[in-house]
């Protein structure tokens, strides 16, 4: 364990290249440059994280997919503090930062919820929030921010809804979680954020113990509390963690999908003008492999000596993995272009490996909604600043804008 | 050719339904794959193919028999 951090400490000595790197501002959607050259170069390159960490960088798709894949590679947040700073300490400790067969005891308490089949049956709701907030978007007139009015709400609704959070609280729900999610929150109020929503969770759990509705934390208790699988408490964390992955990442995939359509027309027309679900959901994963916003936090450490490719990566070593740099490597042809003919699948943008993303199929619902009707019931939407005045979180653990300004 | 798949590599993200659907399903209760169709005709083989390549945990084995 020593090892472990030792080798991990923050090292003045040594000039290291920070991660993820910095975008060009010419091309907001591309990974950044430096991290094509390291694809290109060595594969593996040390890099310095965001809380000092020094970390191997992963950029290439096989290196991206073997790792991810390999059970030498732990997530054990516990085992591995460093896991967990990365992400600036805050959360306690929930499955995405355990390993099997901890994580995955407790990960298939959840992927009922989110089967294929499941998701589809949420399909007709996640449309007529989609429409609400559209139409309430217009009624409130040109320009906006889409981010605000749109993005944003979408997946914060159809989270409460799955989740079972009664109408009268959503706005309590909505605020403090958007407290806990902004970046420029002073620690002490995030944790209080932060407490009242676990507390509010944990009451919304006895609640629903009284009286159980169609929901997932209802099913949780009724199939898993009462079996003595789950606790209480680790319903409330559940939910928290939905919560936590499921909204700003959704949220920034429908902006910034949004503005990558707008820079495309051609490519945006493609969706707008087709009926055929297909061509849309084709669309959608070109747009997670082209735009992959989880651009830093993928983080794992050796748990043994391994080696990839040239490298040797030592046991209590970390590794970052570079989802966007992975995506744009050569296993896609012209991969640097936004091209819905391409066959996009197989793409690495929901991550690989036991971890990979539990909300993928209800994502890409809420997208393949989201972004068809926009296009369709404001064909004449567009940037209202210039695509220079747009500001990019390029030091977010989610890559995306802040805010969209557009009109119609 | 026949499809084989490790129940407890599974994570259940559904990537086989998604490419598969004629050949893949997902348990109710837990969300673990399914093989529906064990051996498939010849024209599903190529969805199949990429069912084994996209699961991420690389869990479905398309076996020659
Ligand atoms: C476009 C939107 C989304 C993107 C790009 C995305 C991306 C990702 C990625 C890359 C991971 C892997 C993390 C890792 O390996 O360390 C992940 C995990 C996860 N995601 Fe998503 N996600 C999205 C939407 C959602 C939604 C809607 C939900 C739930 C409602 C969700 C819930 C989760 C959870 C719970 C995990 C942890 C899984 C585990 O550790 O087993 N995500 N996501
Ligand atoms: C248990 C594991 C996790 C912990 C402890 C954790 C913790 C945190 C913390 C403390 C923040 C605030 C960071 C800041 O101040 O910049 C944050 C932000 C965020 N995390 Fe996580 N997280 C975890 C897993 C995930 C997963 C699986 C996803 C989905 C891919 C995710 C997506 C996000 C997003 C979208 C933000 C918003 C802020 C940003 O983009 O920088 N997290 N996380
Ligand atoms: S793709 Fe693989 S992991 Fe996902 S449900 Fe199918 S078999 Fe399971």
């Amino acid at each position: 364990m020593s090892t472990a951090t030792d080798q991990t400490q923050p090292n003045d000595g040594t000039e290291l290249p920070d991660f993820p790197g910095t975008r060009s501002p010419r091309c907001p959607f591309d990974p950044p440059p430096v991290q094509a050259g390291w694809r290109r170069a060595d594969g593996l390159t040390q890099v310095r994280l965001g809380n000092g960490h020094i970390a191997w960088a992963v950029t290439r798709y096989d290196d991206v997919k073997q790792l991810l894949g390999d059970p030498r590679l732990s997530a054990d947040g516990h085992r591995y503090p460093q896991l967990m700073e990365t992400q600036r300490h805050g959360q306690p400790q929930a499955f995405p930062r355990m390993d099997d067969p901890e994580h995955s005891r407790i990960r298939r308490t959840l992927t009922g919820e989110f089967t294929v089949k499941r998701v589809e049956a949420m399909r007709p709701h996640v449309r007529s929030l989609v429409n609400r907030f559209l139409e309430e978007m217009i009624a409130a007139g040109s320009p906006a921010d889409l981010v605000r009015a749109y993005a944003l709400p979408i997946p914060s609704l159809v989270i409460s809804l799955l989740l079972g959070v009664p109408y009268d609280d959503h706005t309590f729900f909505q605020t403090r979680s958007a407290t806990l999610m902004r970046k420029g929150t002073p620690q002490e109020e995030r944790q209080a954020a932060s407490g009242e929503l676990f507390g509010y969770l944990l009451d919304l759990v006895k609640r629903k113990e009284r009286e159980p509705g169609d929901d997932l934390i209802s099913r949780l208790i009724t199939e898993r509390v009462v079996t003595g699988e789950l606790t209480h408490h680790d319903v409330a964390m559940n939910s928290m963690v939905i919560l936590h992955a499921g909204h700003e990442t959704t949220a920034n995939m429908i902006a910034l999908g949004t503005l990558a359509l707008l820079e495309n027309p051609r490519q945006a027309a493609r969706i707008r003008d087709t009926d055929d679900p297909k061509v849309v959901a084709g669309a959608v994963e070109e747009l997670l492999r082209y735009l992959t916003i989880a651009q830093d936090m993928l983080v794992r450490v050796a748990t043994e000596d391994i080696i990839v490719g040239d490298h040797l990566v030592r046991e209590g070593e970390m590794l970052v993995s570079g989802l966007p740099s992975a995506n744009r490597d050569v296993v896609f042809e012209t991969a640097d272009a936004l091209d819905f003919d391409r066959d996009a699948r197989g793409h690495v943008a929901f991550g690989h490996g036991v971890h990979q993303c539990l909300g993928q199929s209800l994502a890409r619902v809420e997208l393949q909604e989201a972004l068809p009707a926009l296009l369709r019931r404001l064909p004449d939407l567009r940037l209202a600043v210039p695509l220079e005045e747009v500001r990019f979180r390029h030091d977010m653990v989610v890559y995306g804008v802040h805010e969209l300004p557009v009109a119609w | 050719m026949r499809v084989e798949l490790d129940e407890p590599k599974c994570v259940a993200a559904g990537q086989c339904v998604v490419v598969a659907p004629e050949v893949f399903d997902q348990r109710d209760e837990d969300g673990v794959a399914v093989v529906l169709e064990e051996h498939p005709a010849a024209e599903l083989l190529d969805s199949v193919r990429e069912a084994v390549a996209v699961c991420p945990a690389a869990a479905i084995r398309l076996a020659e028999l």
